[in-house]
């Protein structure tokens, strides 16, 4: 930046953590002159319960419910990941059933998460409407978790080697009528938003972050897809049977805020095509594959990664032979996309950086685990 | 792969045909029209059909709660319940400590003493510490004999962290919260 006779003296100002639009308890420290933001730091760590350290003093299985509070949002995505990592250490593979089972529910958790972004992204943006609306339908959503496995948000829904329920009567018609009714309510969210005026100028060109740069952060999901990478896991290198199903990656261009947004809403249709071809060859026979009581799964080391609503969440298993894991390190997504927060935001306003904050979709829980 | 989306926007939504069709003859007709639209606040007027949609009072979509109480799934993982025979109304605990050992932030606590006569051992005491629970169901799926059961009661609310460690009779009976109707 040139200087200028109207240059003032640079400004620290901490947002958060008490910010509501920082989505939980991330502190970003501002340097400011006047409304532009010349750099920012982020302090995190305020939501940091040690969760790495917590699976060394529990069972392979008993460490299952705490993935699910990593991140809160998708705890459906994080059960599976886990369960994958400790299934390959194990050389043990679901039923085909409990796959499908499976992928069904985790992109209902991509649906659930990606409208719980898009409700509260619009209301850090200033539109309120869009909130209520994607709400509603992601109550429809948790309602089917709760259905099926008794939580709504932790919902501790797979185990190691398949899936600890069968499906409940009414499953198919509940997860059939959702899938039907969805894509009409996101052509509503889509009216509220896409063309809007407001919505538009308050998007365009902000927070820009080319393929170039979200390669060197390591950034995953949506934001490096909106930079126009179709780079995505499930297609990459698939996991629990996606390959069966067909669907599209949908990517942008600009990889600036408004093709975030696009991005996403695209998914979401996709989501409900994979949900509802899983459910038309949904195969028959055991949910759960033969597993020892006491899991200890010989000396070796694992890393699965899998596509979470947010970007890639990878989990690296460490064993020594032991009932207890060695070592579990989380590679979350949230984490590594909020790198780029700095280079996202230099040049922009104050207000653009609560529109960036939201748009990079992270969860403080599994930031800070 | 899909192509870029600023393109394609919008074009999986057939029910968005005629404001398609309605859009694409505004753009046709040129800019003056261009402005007239931007004049007319018509992106705004769209988004507003969507409200006023919702308007109607068989949308409302709010629950009513505590007044009227909501229907909580079969599977619910709330309040612990320890079952009693329905006949005998023995317990049905054998204190094998299964439970106890799936739990894993290990608060509950069985107690029990070996019955000379028969060599069985018998509950004497269960504790649950609910403050920690976290409930994930570990505890009922261990149970050989679904003696111990997660319920659908959801209001465990206490005033005292004493409060929300249940001992064996807290458990047998379940909590009883204050029911508030109008």
């Amino acid at each position: 930046m040139s200087a200028t006779f109207l240059d003032t003296n640079e400004l620290e100002l901490n947002m958060g953590p008490q910010h509501p639009s920082t989505h939980g308890v991330l502190r970003v420290i501002l340097k400011l002159d006047g409304e532009k933001v010349l750099g920012t730091e982020c302090v995190i760590g305020y939501l940091h319960r040690g969760v790495e350290k917590i699976a060394e003093a529990r069972t392979y299985q008993q460490f299952a419910p705490y993935v699910d509070r990593m991140d809160y949002i998708s705890a459906v995505s994080n059960g599976l990941g886990y369960c994958l990592a400790v299934e390959k250490l194990l050389n043990v593979t679901a039923t085909p059933r409990a796959r499908a089972v499976r992928v069904i529910l985790t992109e209902l958790n991509r649906i659930a998460s990606h409208l719980f972004w898009l409700g509260t992204h619009a209301l850090d943006i200033g539109a309120t409407t869009p909130l209520f609306y994607c709400l509603r339908e992601r109550e429809e959503v948790l309602k089917i978790f709760e259905n099926y496995c008794g939580a709504r948000l932790t919902t501790h829904a797979f185990r190691i080697g398949g899936l600890q329920y069968e499906l409940y009567a009414g499953f198919e018609d509940q997860v059939r009528a959702f899938c039907g009714s969805f894509p009409g309510r996101v052509d509503e969210y889509e009216e509220l938003l896409t063309h809007n005026r407001i919505w538009t100028s308050r998007l365009r060109g902000v927070g820009i972050l080319n393929a170039e740069e979200c390669k060197r952060f390591g950034v995953t999901g949506p934001v490096l897809r909106a930079a126009g990478v179709a780079w995505d896991l499930r297609k990459a290198q698939p996991y629990s049977g996606y390959e069966q199903y067909e669907f599209h990656v949908p990517t942008g261009e600009a990889g600036d805020t408004y093709d975030r947004y696009l991005v996403r809403v695209r998914e979401m249709r996709e989501s409900v095509r994979i949900i509802e071809q899983a459910l038309a060859m949904l195969p028959s026979g055991p949910v759960m594959a033969k597993v020892p009581k006491v899991i200890k799964p010989a000396p070796g080391e694992v890393y699965v990664s899998i596509e979470a609503p947010k970007g890639e969440l990878g989990y690296y298993v460490v064993s020594d032979g032991g009932k207890n894991p060695y070592r579990v390190r989380v590679r979350p997504p949230s984490f590594l996309n909020l790198q780029a927060l700095d280079t996202m935001c230099r040049g922009a306003l104050v207000a653009d950086v609560v529109a960036i904050i939201g748009t990079i979709d992270m969860v403080m829980g599994e930031v800070d685990r | 792969m899909m192509g870029p989306l600023r393109s394609t926007r919008k074009t999986d939504s057939p029910r968005l045909s005629l404001s398609r069709v309605f859009l694409g003859v505004w753009s046709r007709a040129g800019a003056a029209f261009a402005l007239l639209k931007k004049f007319l606040l018509l992106d705004l007027l769209e988004g507003l059909r969507v409200t006023f949609k919702a308007q109607h009072p068989s949308k409302i979509y709010t629950e009513q709660y505590p007044a009227e109480r909501p229907a909580v799934a079969e599977r619910y993982r709330g309040a612990p319940r320890l079952n009693n025979h329905p006949e005998t109304n023995q317990t049905l605990c054998i204190a094998c400590d299964l439970c106890a050992i799936a739990c894993p932030e290990n608060l509950i606590v069985v107690g029990s003493v070996r019955n000379p006569a028969t060599r069985r051992k018998e509950l004497t005491t269960f504790t649950y510490d609910l403050s920690r629970c976290m409930f994930c169901g570990l505890c009922e799926d261990a149970c050989p004999v679904d003696a111990l059961e997660l319920t659908q009661d959801f209001e465990l609310a206490s005033y005292t962290r004493e409060g929300l460690i249940w001992d064996r009779q807290m458990l047998e009976e379940g909590p009883r919260p204050v029911r508030y109707s109008s």
